[in-house]
């Protein structure tokens, strides 16, 4: 069995949040301005407790919308397909800054992804990133500008995000291969 | 729920896990139809064959512009103005369009299991776009998209499936499809052309309109496939549609929200009354805009995933 190693239990990972939505309020005066895109799974998840923290912290309703970047991936016929689900983006991304939330930061392949398919959506003013986890080992050029946690690690490892969202608890783990 | 095909063939060989994750996947692209900026790039340099050796309008189209909003190449090569006519077999004109470096082969041809035959030997995917009276994949996931979409389940729900069911392929893949998933699937039409053996496939047949429409919950309507009879299987037009066309009286007996769908083209005030066919009980235009993104998703789902044991399958 692998053995794993807890990065954030609950309350650290709500504290990592709620830091995050006042960065976030911090570097963008014009609240109004900004707009959420939480990113299939955890991204969702995270976008919309963020969504809902900074609307308190601002005092007026933050956008939230999902991303599915599927569509947009850079390995399509490398593996099997990936099952899908809906793009919701109940708002105008043109003139919006708009905030793309992940949960973990690995290759910076899937933001790529989520950059061109917010393109394809309009123009934003801005996109700034948000992410949960940042775990180094960057194929691209890309940067989060919100960062829950930094976690250095090896490429043998993984770590695992667990929502209460979905039933659980949450928690961020980091775990060695098991081989499997 | 994933998807491992190369090809897809018919829907007789698929679980309904398999026809689920279609529906799914379809969901994702309807909504990339409705934005502003309607392509995504997740066929970037991939080319796709419409390879239509029976002529198709609406097919076609819908299978062309899914491609070109997955950012595909398409070529269309229609068999009326092609090498098919010079004396050229199917096998050399699918081997000459693959040496084009083609990934993908819609495929439509008049003789059942065409492109059952392509798949046997060509590197490229192969999608059946519709062969002979066998099956029509595609429409039979449009027409299950449509219903879910409208009604929230398939499962338990009534549907009726009026014409001629002998020569349609939409009927038999319907028919696979709608029982997979669960439904109730009553077929009717002139007795010619509604043989009894469609019972072995899990559906009611009856030969009585009225009865075959109470309490339906879906009425999918086909048309009288002229092309394909090569005798006269009902005494006239004006009889069948006497007898089977769907007026205002018929759909009385169905249930109230029942729904009516058509793969089209409609032959108005044969087996649809004008009427109805405009009325807000039609979901025959849904069909066409959600046939768009479910090509659009089997196009996607068959690009993934070419590992060496799925091309050796």
């Amino acid at each position: 069995m692998p053995k794993a190693t807890m990065i954030l239990d609950a309350a650290a990972m709500e504290r990592a949040l709620m830091r995050i939505a006042h960065e976030i309020a911090e570097r963008n005066v014009n609240g109004a301005e900004v707009a959420l895109v939480g990113i299939h799974r955890g991204g969702v998840f995270l976008a919309r407790r963020l969504a809902g923290m900074l609307s308190g912290i601002l005092s007026l309703t933050v956008p939230v919308g999902s991303m599915d970047v599927g569509m947009h991936r850079d390995d399509l016929d490398r593996q099997p397909a990936p099952t899908l689900q809906p793009t919701v983006i109940p708002f105008d991304v043109t003139g919006k800054t708009v905030i793309l939330v992940d949960d973990v930061l690995f290759s910076g392949r899937t933001t790529r992804a989520a950059l061109d398919a917010i393109m394809d959506l309009g123009r934003p003013k801005r996109i700034q990133l948000a992410v949960l986890i940042d775990r180094g080992h960057r194929e691209l050029p890309i940067k989060a500008d919100f960062i829950g946690k930094n976690v250095p690690t090896s490429l043998d490892e993984r770590i695992f995000v667990r929502f209460r969202e979905e039933g659980g608890t949450d928690e961020v783990t980091l775990e060695k291969d098991g081989g499997a | 729920m994933s998807w491992n095909r190369k090809h897809l063939l018919d829907i007789q060989s698929l679980t309904a896990d398999e026809i689920m994750t279609v529906l799914d996947t379809a969901r994702a692209f309807k909504a990339v139809g409705e934005r502003a900026i309607k392509k995504v790039p997740a066929l970037r340099g991939k080319t796709v064959v419409n390879l239509f050796v029976e002529p198709s309008t609406r097919t076609r189209i819908s299978f062309e512009l899914a491609a070109q909003r997955l950012t595909a190449d398409v070529i269309n090569f229609n068999s009326e103005a092609s090498s098919l006519k010079k004396g050229e077999t199917l096998k050399d004109t699918a081997r000459n369009l693959e040496a084009l470096n083609a990934d993908i082969i819609v495929m439509r041809h008049n003789a059942s299991g065409a492109p059952h035959f392509l798949a046997r030997f060509l590197r490229a995917s192969v999608v059946n776009a519709g062969d002979g009276a066998h099956e029509h994949p595609t429409q039979a996931l449009l027409d299950a998209f449509t219903v879910r979409e409208k009604k929230g389940k398939i499962a338990g729900l009534n549907v009726t499936i009026l014409g001629d069911i002998l020569y349609s392929r939409v009927a038999r893949s319907n028919i696979w499809a709608l029982t997979k998933l669960g439904a109730n699937v009553t077929l009717c039409g002139p007795a010619t052309l509604v043989p009894k053996v469609f019972e072995q496939m899990g559906c009611r047949v009856t030969y009585n309109v009225e009865e075959a429409i109470a309490g339906a919950d879906i009425i999918n309507l086909l048309r009288i496939q002229h092309e394909r009879q090569r005798k006269t299987m009902f005494p006239s037009i004006g009889e069948y549609a006497s007898l089977f066309g769907l007026t205002q009286a018929r759909l009385a007996r169905a249930k109230p929200d029942a729904l009516i769908m058509h793969p089209g083209p409609i032959n108005r005030g044969v087996e649809i009354d004008s009427q109805i066919a405009d009325s807000g009980r039609s979901v025959i235009l849904d069909q066409v805009t959600n046939g768009l993104a479910v090509r659009m998703a089997v196009l996607f789902l068959i690009n993934g995933g070419k590992g060496p044991q799925e091309v050796a399958a």
